[in-house]
């Protein structure tokens, strides 16, 4: 038998395992840590620039790769990489890569690299996330595989194709991109992480992705991985000191990994993050307290909005969508529910974009219980309204208040139908089911009215859940990316912009807004549209 | 005994792959479309869309896709995350943390209730037993989601006494306010069980005896008693495991630890089939090993158990 010992030699042994895991654990880096902004992210889902279209994602890849163009103040684009981007008939675009860039493994940068890196973004079994950007240049649709039976159990036919027709090397500097219809917005588009190069490093056969790039990938960017991707825990770079392009001021990044956003707001509070991009908004009413003027807020592009099944009969008629907006009064519900984080829209584009116009919405975006409440009864509405909202995120307290406020408005009743998850309000909402209005949010891939009109208010667009068509405003749509000119693609998407007040398609709610802090020792600190820290601008204080 | 560690092993095995299959099941039915879940908000084209459902083999009805992922892990493969990880290193990235953070709160929680339950068995009625019963109400009434909060709170943010988050890499110092937290989910329980275990014990014949025969009280107690009240706590820690990895899910969140906790989260909250029941499997496996090793304690602790 065990006998008398067994007793002393457990506690021994696990005094022992608890001494060794604490001795191990505590590797300081503290030097790093000194030098380095550390900024809070979540867990990227993936670091390959194609299949990044999450913020954390994206945030980490910009301090690896340096884009094409990238935005000034005025939202217009810049070239950062390439030396010109022209095209004389917004169809075949030229573009010129600055000399001498390298990537950090000290490949030179080629013409050769952003095609390669397209080609293997854009086909189809490679199931990248942001394959979807690459649809507009020409040969897209023969990258896609054709599966015989959906998505069913048979393997799919490979696609025709497996490179874009669209893309062609003139020389190493030098490549041109063929669009398959013109659109004027294309070099607003090039900003996007999907569009960046990729090293040959990258690529262990042609057209494969070798399964180590993603640990620690090699970019053309002002900063180099340090180490690996430590997942759920950091992500370190350092500053290239050969890099061409415009220097960042600090030393390095630390990106730092959170799962929960109530904890990075303790760690910003005690001065262990420098900054966080996203204040949750439980800790919204303590902020200005804890960080003093160190709690700040920008605009950002995300646009809030509930969306009427136009599918269902009730909801056919503009003048019941009319009333029903009317009778929501979007102040009260930014003030008292988001303790202003965000502000009411009376738009259908963000503010973030050029051709916005505050008030296009006009008078049904305006609130008049009145008026509502007779517009509503003359127009023959239905007895009762539901919002569906997916339970998963932040929207019960909000979809909760707008029902009451139509509730008190309108004298019919309205409830909050909380679904699981998104997808299973998509599902509904795709299948035509009577799924009621449905809340639904959108922030732009680049800062162009098309960005909102396109993929939420055309018949065929990709976010268009609730079946709003009008022709007209497709072609208007249309007509704004065929146009000559940016200036002239703004009047165009606005005049379909006004469409969509007459037709009130969706009840434009609330534009988002960056809420975010920053430790003591950072300055400089700027949260873009994207939601994202600008890294060439942002400084720390060095303790000597 | 041996026969006893047959038979216990082989009762494991048929436990761990029924508990494997109705988590798959579990998960397979949460399930309705994790390739949304992994976009977020925004729309996914079809072509990725066939492309992953193919790749995931999501399309297949319940029973195929639990066979490829058994399949794999009779070979030792976890499979991959939906988000292309090996499902095999993240569970070896996010064990040793865990580990350390749960033990951390059972030697807190099993040392703190031993003594103070002892205590408060010895001296019933006294101030330190009424202090105690309050105490562990109050702890009991307190849900882990209310109070791992208001710790980090507290101590790591107004006191600012320990480090408000932890992280993979961090000191037992670090660990030491979420293992308190997670250790208060047990306590109470421990403590109670252990006071009226000893209450009870000192009232038996041996211990009559014992003193009869004239041995110290501290013998007496510290030996005789103690050893016979152990039992029962003892079969209380294995099951507490149990309730100390559900509770993990909440504190790791809270002290941002990227442990098994925050991971079995993830993968309800992303659909993630392979990556929960890859946890749950490693969890399933650890949670039997220590109630066989508690069963082999009584042996250690009342020589009268005999295991055939």
């Amino acid at each position: 038998m065990l006998g008398k010992s067994p007793w002393k030699m457990a506690v021994a042994a696990t005094a022992i395992v608890l001494l060794a895991s604490g001795c191990s654990g505590s590797g300081s880096e503290d030097a790093d840590y000194t030098n380095s902004a550390i900024i809070g992210i979540l867990e990227p889902e993936h670091l390959v620039p194609s299949n990044t279209t999450e913020v954390s994602g994206t945030q980490v890849l910009e301090s690896l790769f340096y884009p094409l163009v990238s935005f000034d103040a005025q939202n217009q684009p810049v070239e950062r990489a390439a030396q010109s981007i022209t095209s004389p008939d917004n169809k075949v675009w030229t573009v010129k890569l600055k000399k001498d860039f390298t990537f950090s493994n000290d490949e030179p940068v080629t013409a050769d690299n952003y095609i390669n890196a397209w080609n293997y973004a854009a086909y189809g079994p490679n199931a990248q996330l942001g394959a979807y950007f690459f649809e507009r240049i020409a040969g897209y649709a023969d990258l896609q595989a054709r599966d015989p039976d959906g998505a069913g159990p048979e393997k799919p036919a490979a696609p025709k194709a497996s490179a874009l027709t669209g893309l062609r090397k003139i020389d190493d500097l030098t490549f041109t991109i063929t669009l398959s219809a013109p659109f004027a917005g294309w070099k607003s588009v090039l900003a996007y992480n999907v569009f960046y190069p990729l090293p040959k490093a990258a690529f262990s056969a042609p057209g494969v992705i070798s399964e180590g790039y993603e640990d620690a990938p090699i970019g053309n960017g002002p900063f180099k991985m340090k180490g690996s991707w430590e997942h759920d825990t950091q992500i370190q770079v350092v500053r290239r000191d050969n890099f061409k392009g415009d220097k960042p001021k600090v030393a390095g990044i630390i990106w730092k990994i959170y799962q929960d956003q109530q904890s990075e707001y303790a760690d910003l509070v005690a001065g262990n993050v420098d900054v966080q991009t996203t204040i949750p908004v439980e800790s919204l009413s303590s902020a200005s307290g804890d960080l003093g003027d160190r709690f700040k807020k920008s605009p950002n592009s995300a646009f809030q909005f509930v969306g009427f099944p136009t599918f269902q009969k009730e909801f056919q008629n503009p003048d019941v969508r009319k009333a029903i907006s009317m009778a929501v009064n979007r102040e009260e519900m930014t003030k008292q529910i988001f303790l202003d984080s965000q502000t009411p829209a009376t738009a259908f584009v963000s503010p973030a974009v050029n051709g916005y116009r505050p008030n296009s919405c006009g008078v049904a975006c305006k609130y008049d219980p009145g008026k509502a409440r007779t517009l509503y009864k003359s127009a023959g509405g239905p007895p009762s309204l539901t919002i569906s909202y997916n339970a998963d995120g932040p929207h019960k307290a909000w979809v909760d208040a707008m029902c009451n406020q139509i509730r008190a408005s309108l004298g019919v009743n309205c409830t909050g139908i909380g679904e699981p998850k998104f997808s299973n309000l998509l599902a509904k909402a795709e299948n035509k089911q009577p799924v009621g209005m449905l809340r639904l949010g959108w922030v732009m891939d680049y800062p162009l009215m098309e960005s909102y009109l396109g993929p939420l208010y055309t018949t065929t667009g990709s976010a268009n859940f609730w079946g709003y068509n009008n022709s007209t405003f497709d072609d208007l749509v249309k007509a704004g990316d065929a146009a000559k000119t940016p200036a002239d693609s703004i009047k165009k998407w606005q005049q379909a912009e006004d469409i969509l007040a007459k037709d009130m398609p969706v009840i434009p709610l609330r534009f988002g807004q960056n809420v975010y802090g920053y430790s003591e020792r950072t300055s400089n600190v700027t949260v873009d549209l994207f939601g994202e820290v600008d890294i060439y601008k942002i400084e720390i204080a060095v303790d000597k | 005994m041996f026969r006893y560690l047959v038979r216990r092993l082989l009762q494991m095995i048929l436990t761990f792959v029924g508990a494997t299959f109705i988590v798959y099941a579990l998960t397979f039915a949460n399930a309705d479309d994790p390739i949304q879940a992994l976009a977020g908000e925004r729309p996914v084209t079809k072509a990725v869309r066939e492309t992953l459902t193919e790749r995931y083999h999501l399309n297949d009805p319940f029973l195929v896709q639990y066979w490829y992922y058994l399949k794999g892990l009779l070979t030792g493969d976890f499979g991959t995350s939906l988000t292309g990880r090996r499902i095999s290193a993240m569970i070896e990235q996010a064990w040793p943390v865990t580990i350390k953070l749960a033990l951390l709160s059972i030697v807190i929680a099993a040392t703190v209730a031993i003594v103070a339950g002892v205590i408060s068995g010895v001296r019933r009625g006294s101030i330190f037993d009424n202090s105690t019963l309050a105490l562990t109400l109050l702890v009991l009434a307190l849900p882990i989601v209310v109070l791992a909060p208001l710790a980090q709170l507290i101590f790591g943010i107004k006191l600012g006494w320990f480090p408000p988050t932890a992280g993979r890499n961090a000191s037992l110092y670090a660990l030491l306010l979420p293992a308190l937290v997670l250790g208060s989910l047990v306590f109470a329980t421990e403590l109670r069980v252990t006071r009226s275990s000893v209450a009870e014990n000192l009232r038996a014949d041996y211990v009559r005896t014992a003193r009869a025969k004239g041995l110290s009280r501290r013998r007496v107690i510290g030996v005789h008693v103690l050893r016979n009240s152990l039992i029962p706590v003892i079969t209380l820690i294995g099951v507490d495991i149990g309730t100390l990895m559900s509770g993990a899910i909440v504190t790791e969140g809270v002290f941002n630890i990227p442990g098994v906790g925050f991971n079995l989260l993830r993968g309800i909250r992303t659909e993630d089939g392979p990556l929960v029941v890859g946890f749950v499997s490693v969890l399933v496996l650890v949670f039997l090993v220590v109630n066989l090793l508690v069963d082999l304690l009584y042996a250690a602790l009342d020589p009268r158990i005999r295991y055939e």
